[in-house]
């Protein structure tokens, strides 16, 4: 008989996960149906700023069928209009007497059936006074400004000011440099859209007085303190379950008014409550990302050596800072925006500013603003080389850190854990044929065709983090793993993050597999209900295999630990004796006496030594040293219609470094996923608002998500430096691509355009904003 | 609300329910009949998670009343899998890693099993076209490409060799 596959690091295991999804057999939110089940809907405000006068919900509630309506007058009596927000501001449940975005929650409908619910809901009737809307950041702040939050004491739109670097440095550095090149960028809002849109089932059972709820969270443990601190329910008494989860990208962190609306219809009812946005109100009122306004200064001398960077920013939050960044970054991880370049100082100045919009801030697949970061920085250094008139690729490499100087401290106070940036980018453009590329673009510039290649040289900062440092709502942002060896040599491991389509049931299980020599087939993988996972902070920012990783890691070592005394039992020898090879415990000088990790779990049950405990398990909470920093070298090579402005990305090689990679097979998936949503916003997405702050693109018509005719055949490669303080050397993937692929095709765009003087274009670089370029320049055909 | 019987066969069983004009096919699927493979995305027929064939043709459900499938045949992803196993382009799909968060992927597989029986053998092209009205955010397609050429590949084989059953293997694609 052979041995059984373990299944560790380094292979393409099949995924777990794939068995129920193929057959239809997931289980997602709406899939869930409870006996007696009815369901919420939502009034939604047609303006962006108005005063509510009055709401009637007599024709709704005189329907058949409708058994309440929710007003914020009803919530205000149990103190539930307000909610505290992740970044401890506070947003609107519903609001007792004025709206403050297009698409605001107003009432909620609870009717049997969800087709009754949405009759109820343009049933009832809400009068408005409407209120002249702010939309633009820069007018929020002048004072004559319409206030958003006039809760607020400050009577100002503005919310917060956030400096991190060197300013006095700095400005030095500056003084003294040979070149100083400027820009300002514009990163738009976007949305995550998720196929999935957010939804819960909440379910009261007054017998128990335990609540339950289903609900599409990427932080089900964080959900669950939030509601029990809310509404005052004894967290033991609180069980949120995240199923699987339609993708998650950040979407899915915010606590939404409907999920608190659904927990009161379960409370006020008794009955299981149902809420799951459709589409429209996905796109126009769930959380948002980007909207930063950037003005970026570059200092460096004449020979291209870069010395300082000086960025100022204004954020636009919305309504709400309702963003999940760790409580003591609001602008998130902005100031790594150093990038991958030696800097001998920065200042970094982030303001954020309400205005008539949803709620802001919240990632896009990415790490806490490290996407603005390195957009700003990669589009500095082009446009720093088109000034010197020097090829971007050895710009890039006269001012790349070193291998040598990692851990590298950077400028804004970071520690760089490790990286090969020049061998990196040395291995893109050669298999990417840069030299070529280039004779084939001077031959085509001759010609009059734009062709243009764009590099992007990244790192990012994923795996948050150290708790000395990192926390959302005071709560430290380690994470966890449990893991029972049963008897017979299986095992279930249960943690922290969840899954929203990363593969954690097989990933954690080839950790497990790796650090155990236990076969990856046996061990099973929970997540996701905070009755049996141990308590974490959930999967955003590329931080479930830094951190819960880590902590699955430590664990297992743990039972390696125990099952050596158990080995040094059952061989009686000593534990020094032994050595851990080939999966299997073996006696030094005489490996053919030895024990397997099978035999040793058995052996923990039925025959362990006196003073020792039975039983093979252990509980990790693990505190991350550092963040992890992945990398990579993007170089992009696009073609555009001198017809209709049509970008067209006709080759695209990505080079990641992860570090250790645990599965070859769902690190390319990640990979793929990531760099399609790069092109989106880089060629697609916006969310776009009329002068009364209407949302124009609140359907898939108008905002534009990649199919798969837009989406090109990437290319990836990788090299494999490995993280020095994680235990199994992993740093996180799944966001690299979305922050490294926009500014690698934007600079790609630029380039084909810098021959007629263009230096920069703001995303998404549709085809008419293209072609408006081509016509200006007068190249348009 | 009026009401009218309607009859259809789902997945070869024939049904019979007692509908609102106004109730979606989607609705009827997935909350009338429990089959809750079958996915809502979008309800402007955009996204295609929704997506059931119909008579053998692959229609987004979310935007057919069940009352004009009365009579019909419908498919959905639960009917794929007969008792000789999985259907090849499961097999392709867990193979090829052609699918992450699974949402998409019953729409997925039920336009792409249409597109195999018209057109066994087909390019790049042609898939990337026949599933540009279904939207995946996580796999950048790629994967669900080749998830198609490799049920594609497997059933010509399986033609050729008709005891031939397509290998599941232990490690996925690369």
């Amino acid at each position: 008989m052979t041995a059984p596959t373990i299944g560790g690091l380094g292979k393409s295991v099949k995924r777990k996960e794939d068995p129920r999804f193929i057959r239809g057999k997931g289980n997602y939110v709406d899939d869930v149906k409870l006996p007696g089940m009815v369901y919420l809907d939502i009034v939604r405000s047609p303006y962006a700023h108005a005063k509510i006068l009055n709401i009637d919900a007599s024709k709704a509630l005189a329907m058949d069928g409708v058994l309440a309506v929710i007003t914020g007058k009803d919530l205000e009596a149990a103190g539930l209009h307000w909610m505290p927000t992740l970044m401890s501001d506070t947003q609107m449940v519903l609001p007792t007497d004025r709206v403050v975005y297009y698409a605001q929650e107003v009432a909620a409908v609870v009717a049997t059936d969800r087709y009754i619910a949405a009759d109820a809901v343009l049933a009832v009737d809400v009068d408005y006074e409407p209120l002249e809307p702010v939309l633009d950041p820069f007018k929020a702040l002048e004072p004559d400004s319409p206030l958003v939050r006039p809760d607020k004491e400050t009577g100002t739109n503005h919310i917060w000011t956030w400096n991190a670097g060197d300013r006095e440095e700095t400005d030095r550095v500056f003084a003294d440099a040979q070149v100083v090149v400027s820009q300002d960028m514009y990163i738009p809002r976007i949305h995550v859209a998720s196929i999935e849109t957010s939804g819960c089932v909440a379910s009261w059972d007054k017998v128990s007085e335990k609540l339950t709820i289903w609900m599409t969270s990427q932080a089900p443990h964080a959900h669950r303190t939030v509601f029990s601190l809310v509404s005052k329910i004894p967290e033991s008494k609180i069980r949120i379950i995240s199923p699987d989860i339609g993708g998650g990208f950040g979407g899915k962190v915010p606590v939404y008014p409907g999920y608190v609306l659904a927990t009161v219809a379960t409370l006020t009812t008794g009955l299981p409550v149902k809420w799951v946005e459709d589409r429209s109100e996905n796109l126009q009122a769930d959380s948002f990302a980007r909207d930063y306004h950037i003005h970026a200064e570059l200092a460096a001398d004449r020979d291209g050596k870069m010395r300082g960077l000086r960025v100022k920013t204004l954020a636009d939050h919305g309504a709400a800072d309702a963003a999940a960044n760790p409580s003591k970054f609001p602008a998130g991880l902005y100031s790594i925006g150093t990038g991958s370049y030696t800097l001998e100082a920065a200042d970094f100045e982030v303001s954020g500013v309400y205005t008539n919009k949803p709620p802001g801030g919240v990632a896009y697949r990415c790490s806490f603003r490290v996407t603005e970061a390195v957009h700003m920085i990669e589009r500095m250094v082009d446009v720093l080389a088109d000034e010197l008139e020097m090829d971007p690729a050895a710009l890039r490499q006269k001012n790349f850190i070193q291998p040598e100087q990692f851990p590298y401290k950077s400028p804004t106070g970071w520690e760089y854990d490790s990286g090969n940036y020049p061998a990196a980018l040395d291995k893109a453009l050669d298999m990417i044929g840069y030299q070529e590329l280039l004779r084939e673009q001077k031959d085509k510039r001759e010609r009059g065709e734009l062709m243009g290649i764009g590099i992007c040289t990244f790192t990012e900062v994923v795996g948050a983090g150290p708790s000395h440092t990192f926390d959302i709502l005071g709560i430290k942002m380690f994470d966890s793993a449990e893991i029972r060896v049963h008897p017979t040599g299986s095992a279930i491991v249960r943690i922290g993050v969840q899954t929203q389509g990363q593969g954690h049931e097989t990933t954690f299980a080839q950790i497990v597999a790796e650090e155990l020599g236990l076969p990856v087939e046996n061990i099973v993988v929970e997540h996701g209900d905070t009755d049996t996972a141990p308590y974490g902070l959930g999967t955003y920012a590329s931080r479930s295999t830094p951190t819960a990783g880590a902590a699955t890691a430590v664990a297992a070592r743990k039972i390696r630990e125990k099952a050596r005394k158990l080995a040094a039992h059952l061989l009686e020898v000593g534990e020094e004796d032994l050595e851990w090879a080939d999966y299997t415990f073996r006696v030094k000088g005489a490996p053919e006496r030895s024990k397997t990790m099978a035999e040793l779990a058995f052996a923990a049950y039925t025959n362990f030594p006196l003073g020792l405990e039975g039983g093979l398990e252990a509980v990790t909470y693990y505190d991350p040293p550092n963040l992890t920093f992945p990398f990579g070298s993007y170089i992009c090579v696009v073609d555009i219609d001198r017809g209709t402005g049509q970008v067209k990305v006709r080759d695209f090689l990505a080079l990641d470094d992860c570090g250790t990679i645990i599965n070859p097979m769902i690190v390319e998936g990640q990979i793929h996923g990531g760099l399609t949503m790069g092109l989106a916003p880089a060629l697609y997405e916006e969310i776009v608002y009329d002068e009364d702050g209407n949302n124009l693109t609140g359907t898939f018509m108008d905002y534009l998500l990649p199919t798969s005719m837009e989406t090109p055949s990437w290319r990836i490669t990788n090299t494999v430096t490995p993280s020095p303080h994680h235990p199994i050397g992993a740093k996180g993937v799944g966001e690299s691509p979305t922050v490294g692929a926009p500014p690698a095709i934007v600079n790609a765009v630029v380039d084909a355009l810098s021959h007629l003087g263009v230096r920069h274009i703001d995303i998404p670089m549709t085809p008419s904003k293209v072609y408006a370029i081509l016509q200006e320049k007068g190249v348009a055909e | 609300m009026g009401k009218r019987s309607i009859t259809l066969t789902i997945n070869g069983q024939q049904q019979t329910a007692e509908v609102e004009d106004r109730l979606l096919l989607v609705h009827l699927i997935r909350e009338t009949l429990g089959l809750t493979g079958t996915h809502v995305g979008c309800d402007t027929t955009s996204c295609g998670a929704c997506t059931v064939q119909w008579n053998g043709e692959p229609v987004k459900s979310c935007t057919v009343f069940a009352v004009q499938a009365d009579g019909g045949e419908i498919r959905t992803v639960e009917g794929l899998e007969t008792a000789d196993g999985l259907h090849p382009l499961q097999v392709g799909f867990w193979q090829e890693h052609g699918l992450q968060c699974g949402f998409c992927t019953p729409g997925m597989l039920m336009t792409t099993e249409a597109l195999l029986r018209d057109n066994p053998k087909p390019s790049e092209e042609e898939i990337r076209e026949a599933i540009s009205g279904n939207l995946c955010r996580c796999t950048g397609y790629i994967n669900i490409v080749r998830a198609v050429q490799h049920a594609s590949n497997a059933m010509q084989e399986s033609a050729a060799v008709p005891s031939h059953t397509p290998e599941v293997s232990a490690e996925g694609g690369k």
